[in-house]
């Protein structure tokens, strides 16, 4: 039985005038039914991309060089765009950011949300869309749903907005959720109630669900299984709980440390010295070299692959955790 | 100064138009026509102007290609027995100086009102604003019209082809400012809720000095793309006042007076004393307009057309 | 008031409301067989007062909507407050003249959001940062505005060789280094943060807020800060003052709030934060929605979602009193012990 979606070392690269710029290099990650995974990184990490390539939709100059996206065994990368506007919205669905961005203000909610149905269910009549539109609404705890379907955008707040739009992307019992930041627009208190909802739709709808974000904390409150990415690689992934209580990869520990909450104690943050390096110029060897604290001479020359860290669920891509010197600080 | 060479050399603009054709062939021909217009006196055969060069019993020679032309004129001679590419040459410049000074005009009146109401907003806006919709609802040619007929009244037709370029510069820059105001008043408005303003505001900069010294250089953009525009338009409807027997007097002809001189003469054979004005003037404004296709598709501003 | 002395900046009383109907068409309205004109206002700041300590970071948090923004502005002298008092060191500035605010310009200074937005494109680091010293300074020469400005930039952790450089070519990061020198070339004694680094990346704020830390201790800064993340707030602060709808909720030292939240809003918020440990406090889950600042509901602000609200709450405003450990609670509930 293959897993609920496979990605194969992914490779994504985008034709700019200067020549092509590599966006992703080399990642893979499963997930299965229910599970929900946290997809780390800064901006240009290449987090987006990669959840975009899921559902190719990465926008030109972009495409995908080398790889697999193996979607229960259909590789996502090799089928027509007509059976991919198929999985597209309907098996796996996608949530963004902004929902003002997403919803269109000059059509109701009603409208919007059979007009999905529609498309994918071209037998469907108007009554049984919006029956479902119904119940997907109630399903996102939308107060008097009957009333929110002739309304438009702007008759509803921010965090009504998102449960609309995640509504929208339930609305055709999708196997796969990708959300891409979906409440960094949103103030706390609504967050945690998005988040909360999120959750509790992936254990009720036994739905796939990959959560693409750069808050460690909100990854740490939701997820089982995260991975990090840094410079269009993921450097370390594992259980969630694993990879925060106690993480492997320089980068990853010094992520955590950077937060308040992980330096309590000292008035000063730890930082990581420098930033991420931009795609036209990733340094030789290991990509964050330049400013990791335990650097070492390999670490120029060589580029560490992801490796099972010993004694732990972990994979980490650095030389340290092969050379064990790392594990027991 | 290398520095911002170089910096040129890198940016977006400059690797746009090497690979715009039409851009480079427009921007060479432009570059010839104004070469020309400029240094107009050194590049004409004869000086127009002047009596010693014209006479009545050379009036009407075809181009020196066609049966009867003559070596001395290359493309023939227009109705009072001018050399018709120096006339040619003489009246771009003409074209051209008005173009040029009416947009300098619009673009200073328009830009002191755009910035003004932009960024004090309110009831000045509003009278700003409304005055520029007041504007805009005359038709340009027939403002020109009513002055030129008072002035051709007040001054005599001889005295007015003396001041008939800056009257043109004055008539055809106030008539387009609002283009300018707007353009200007949208581009504030967006520019004025980013947060450097608010730095210099907190710095304590006078109202005068955030407006020029920090807003206006961000403006610069959708002004560079409209001033394209405008002295394309300029140029234009100095040539159809002219037309109209309203612009240039015959005696210093810019092209559009040069067409219509020639116009009489249409029938009768001398089919070159308008057609070579109008091609080149055609030219001109083609050459100019597509440069300003490519500024705006480059830049990409947000113009607010009257 | 009594501690008027150690006060560097007091805000009394001040209430801030914008006029969002546009021009006068806009305003007329056709209702009930007539017309009338009608103004709306959004109501961004009600009746807050709060006092500053000198040296103290003071942080305002609440989310977006709450005027907390708006607050920081409003004691810049970017908006003119409709009426209340704002104290600097004693004297008075909201009612004062361009001019006379002048000298206290380089004494207050700001540090905004938005790195892409907070330096003008066209202007390169040099111009951006000499020209308010030099605007502040006439007598200075370009010697010496240029050795000050190398300082800064050292002191903010960027490179005095890029002074020649424009904004687009730094990172956000950077832009930020550079924006906060350019507060700090006028060598102010208080600083409005408004959200430093909520663009910013993980990574990099804790960057920008060991600077602004370090900024602190070298200079004796004091600092209002306004964020919407409140782990960085409880890290950095010595007071925090919690906003709702335009209205301080609860003012207390941030050990105290943070522990011992008092105001049931106080207490949501709180609980809402996500927990890198993963633990999911107990959540004091908030029904309904933010009224809009344009309505205010009566009463209370808070009473439309709040679990407590009883009909006094609805009727009556809850003034901000002050508690035996020295906290503020604006909230009827607490006051009635009510609540716990």
């Amino acid at each position: 039985m293959s897993s609920l979606l496979e990605v194969k070392d992914l490779v994504i690269k985008f034709g700019l005038r200067t020549g092509d710029v590599t966006a992703t290099t080399g990642v893979s990650f499963t997930i299965e039914k229910g599970e929900k995974l946290g997809l780390v990184g800064e901006s240009g990490a290449g987090k987006s991309v990669t959840g975009f390539s899921i559902i190719v939709l990465i926008s030109k100059p972009g495409y995908v060089a080398d790889g697999h996206i193996l979607f229960k065994g259909t590789d996502l990368t090799k089928i027509s765009s007509e059976e991919m506007r198929n999985i597209r919205g309907n098996r796996i669905s996608m949530i963004f950011q902004d929902p003002m961005m997403t919803l269109n203000p000059v059509l109701t909610i009603g409208t919007q949300m059979t007009e999905t149905l529609l498309a994918h269910n071209p037998k469907m009549s108007m009554k049984e869309a919006s029956e479902i539109a119904l119940e997907k609404l109630r399903k996102v705890h939308i107060p008097s749903p009957e009333k929110r379907l002739e309304q438009y955008p702007h008759e509803f707040s921010g965090g009504m907005r998102q449960r609309i739009i995640i509504a929208i992307a339930l609305i055709t019992d999708p196997e796969i959720i990708i959300a891409d930041e979906p409440t960094t627009a949103l103030d706390v208190t609504i967050q945690a109630e998005i988040m909360d909802l999120i959750s509790e739709l992936c254990e009720t709808e036994d739905m796939g669900f990959i959560l693409i974000t750069h808050d460690l904390a909100v990854v740490a409150s939701v997820t089982e299984n995260i991975a990090v990415m840094y410079a269009g690689r993921i450097v370390e992934k594992g259980r969630t709980r694993d990879v925060i209580d106690n993480p492997q990869h320089p980068y990853t520990k010094g992520l955590i440390k950077a937060l308040p909450e992980g330096a309590k104690g000292s008035n000063r943050l730890n930082q990581i010295k420098g930033m991420m390096p931009t795609l036209t110029n990733i340094p030789d060897g290991c990509a964050f070299n330049p400013r990791c604290p335990y650097v070492m001479d390999i670490c120029k020359t060589d580029e560490p692959s992801l490796i099972q860290v010993k004694g732990m669920d972990t994979q980490a891509a650095c030389f340290l955790c092969k050379e064990e010197v790392f594990t027991n600080e | 100064m290398s520095r911002h060479i170089d910096n040129f050399k890198q940016s977006y603009l400059w690797y746009a138009f090497k690979r715009d054709k039409v851009a480079i062939a427009s921007m060479i021909v432009l570059c010839i026509l104004v070469f020309t217009a400029v240094f107009a006196p050194l590049i004409a055969t004869y000086n127009p102007y002047d009596p010693i060069n014209t006479d009545v019993m050379n009036s009407e020679i075809p181009p020196l290609w066609m049966e009867g032309g003559d070596s001395a004129f290359l493309m023939g001679t227009d109705a009072q027995g001018r050399d018709l590419f120096s006339t040619m040459v003489y009246g771009m410049r003409i074209s051209l100086l008005i173009g040029v000074g009416a947009v300098v005009l619009q673009s200073v009146i328009g830009i002191t009102i755009g910035l003004i109401s932009g960024y004090f907003g309110g009831k000045l806006d509003s009278f700003f604003m409304r005055m520029a919709d007041v504007q805009l609802s005359f038709s340009y040619l027939m403002v020109a019209i009513f002055f030129t007929a008072i002035l051709q009244a007040a001054v005599g037709v001889g005295r007015f082809g003396e001041i008939a370029i800056p009257f043109l510069i004055l008539v055809i820059g106030f008539s387009q400012w609002p283009q300018y105001a707007r353009t200007v008043r949208a581009s504030v408005l967006a520019e004025k809720k980013k947060e450097y303003v608010e730095a210099a505001r907190v710095t304590g900069f006078g109202a005068g000095r955030i407006m020029w010294g920090h807003i206006f250089p961000n403006t610069l953009s959708p002004i560079l793309v409209l001033s394209t525009i405008q002295v394309a338009n300029a140029v234009m409807s100095e040539a159809a006042l002219s037309f109209l027997g309203l612009g240039m007097p015959i005696s210093r002809p810019s092209l559009g007076s040069l067409i219509n001189s020639g116009f009489e003469y249409i029938f009768s054979g001398a089919w070159w004393i308008t057609i070579f004005p109008g091609v080149l003037l055609v030219v001109l404004i083609l050459s100019i307009n597509l440069l300003g296709d490519f500024l705006r598709d480059v830049l990409n501003p947000k113009l607010y057309k009257g | 008031m009594s501690n008027n002395e150690q006060s560097l900046l007091s805000v009394r009383n001040l209430y801030k409301r914008f006029d969002i109907s546009g021009g006068l068409l806009d305003q007329i309205k056709f209702s009930g067989g007539k017309f009338s004109r009608e103004i709306t206002l959004v109501k961004a700041l009600n009746n807050v007062s709060l006092e500053i300590k000198q040296g103290e970071t003071f942080s305002v948090v609440g989310e977006s909507g709450c005027g907390k923004s708006t607050l920081g502005r409003t004691i810049m002298g970017l908006y003119p407050p409709n009426s209340g008092e704002i104290y600097f060191n004693g004297d008075r500035l909201d009612q004062l003249s361009p001019k006379e605010m002048l000298p206290y310009r380089s004494r207050m200074q700001m540090v905004f959001q938005d790195p892409y937005a907070s330096l003008n494109p066209r202007k390169t680091i040099k111009q951006t940062l000499e020209e308010p010293l030099k605007y502040h300074n006439p007598q200075m020469n370009a010697g010496e505005l240029r050795d000050r400005v190398e300082e800064v930039l050292l002191q903010v952790g960027s490179d005095p060789k890029w002074v020649t450089r424009m904004p687009h070519e730094f990172s956000g990061g950077q832009r930020q280094r550079i924006s906060i020198a350019r507060a700090l070339v006028v060598d102010p004694e208080f600083i409005v943060a408004d959200e430093p680094i909520s663009a910013l990346d993980v990574s990099i704020q804790a960057q920008i807020l060991n600077l602004l830390m370090d900024a602190q201790e070298q200079r004796n800064l004091t600092y209002l800060f306004v964020a919407h993340d409140l782990s960085v707030v409880e890290h950095i602060s010595t007071n925090v003052a919690v906003m709702y709808l335009g209205t301080v909720c609860e003012l207390a030292d941030t050990k105290l709030l943070f522990e011992d939240p008092k105001h049931p809003y106080t207490m949501a918020l709180l609980s809402a934060i996500p927990r890198l440990d993963g633990k999911k406090s107990e959540r004091l889950k908030l029904t309904g929605e933010v009224p809009t600042p344009i309505n205010l509901p009566t009463g209370c602000v808070f009473h439309g979602r709040c679990p407590y609200a009883n009909s006094r709450c609805i009727a009556e405003i809850p003034e901000l009193k002050t508690h035996s450990d020295g906290r503020k609670i604006a909230c009827h509930a607490v006051e009635e012990e009510r609540i716990r």
